[in-house]
């Protein structure tokens, strides 16, 4: 028994993003229209034992605080998947 | 002056940093491990030195930052203990809590190794005393990751409370984005926490520390600290 959860970290607004922007210009070049802005993020896919999920959601909200996550610059969502 | 320099997997200019310490100190410094938990009784100066500490990965200095040692590291700077920080070792002080904001990716995405000028902006430290304030020096940066941003409250109490120690200028002093080679606010080079006793930069003074190097301009910070413990002796 386990659960599989997903934080997904971001970059606060008003921060700037070279890389976002380096991918941007890229989707540019290969013509693919539309596209206003581009802010690149990271994905972590976590196991979890046991069942218990207000556990697994603090201890989560403590991996994304204390480490996935610079705060500073960066927000982050929890998603328990299943 | 009694220094200890602190090494993590994947750092690479600990021995720099060690030659400089014990040319300018004449005593070699401690080398201390990522695990070890204390550093030697009777320290000086903790230097965090450059290199791509655990690969750089999640984030530059992320994981160093929460290594074992990093907890004596925190103990001997609240107690006022001198720490020196110089490249991955300024992005580990950031994201340890030892100084505040962060380095971001260099605006133009490349990484750069060459000499930088810095304008010194305070001569009224322990890690600026051998040099005058507004005089310029040239030393050399190395890396990816220098573009120091920080939120608008933090940059304008780092400002206003002198904490800007050194700033990327022309070799005349000038400060302009065109000599601003990673994009970082202000142009800042290196910063002073607010007690006055832990200091970040980029570039790498210890690279500029006798002729055989070309320059000696980093010299200025070495024997600054070393007078500053001879005079507290």
């Amino acid at each position: 028994m386990g659960m599989k959860a997903r934080v997904t970290v971001t970059l606060k607004s008003g921060i700037l993003d070279p890389q976002g922007k380096a991918i941007e210009g890229a989707l540019g070049s290969l013509g693919v229209s539309g596209v206003v802005s581009v802010r690149q993020g990271k994905v972590f896919d976590i196991e979890i034992e046991g069942a218990d999920r207000a556990g697994a959601e603090a201890a989560l909200k403590s991996a994304a605080e204390k480490l996935l996550a610079n705060t500073v610059i960066e927000n982050y969502r929890i998603e328990l998947t299943g | 002056m009694k220094s200890a320099v602190i090494v993590f997997p994947g750092i690479n200019r600990e021995r720099d940093m060690a030659r400089a310490l014990k040319l300018v100190s004449g005593r070699e410094p401690a080398m201390l491990w990522h695990a070890d938990t204390e550093l030697p009784a009777g320290t000086d100066l903790v230097v965090i030195p450059g290199g791509f500490s655990y690969g750089d990965y999640l984030r530059c200095g992320a994981i160093a930052a929460r290594a074992p040692i990093m907890d004596a590291v925190r103990a001997f700077a609240q107690n006022g203990g001198l720490v020196l920080a110089v490249c991955n070792g300024f992005q580990i002080a950031c994201e340890s809590g030892l100084l505040p904001g962060v380095l971001m990716r260099n605006t133009q995405l490349r990484f750069i190794c060459r000499d930088v000028y810095l304008r010194v902006e305070r001569s009224d430290t322990p890690f600026t005393r051998g040099y005058n304030a507004g005089q310029v020096i040239r030393v050399p940066v190395a890396h990816g990751e220098g573009n120091y941003v920080a939120d608008g409250p933090t940059i304008a109490r780092l400002e206003g409370e002198g904490r800007v120690l050194f700033r990327y200028s022309s070799p005349d002093g000038i400060i302009n984005p065109n000599w601003n080679h990673n994009g970082a606010m202000n142009g800042i080079a290196g910063i002073i926490n607010d007690h006055g006793n832990v200091v970040g930069m980029m570039p790498h003074p210890e690279n500029h520390v006798e002729a055989v190097m070309g320059r000696t301009d980093g010299r200025g910070l070495f024997a600054g600290l070393v007078d500053h413990f001879k005079q507290a002796a």
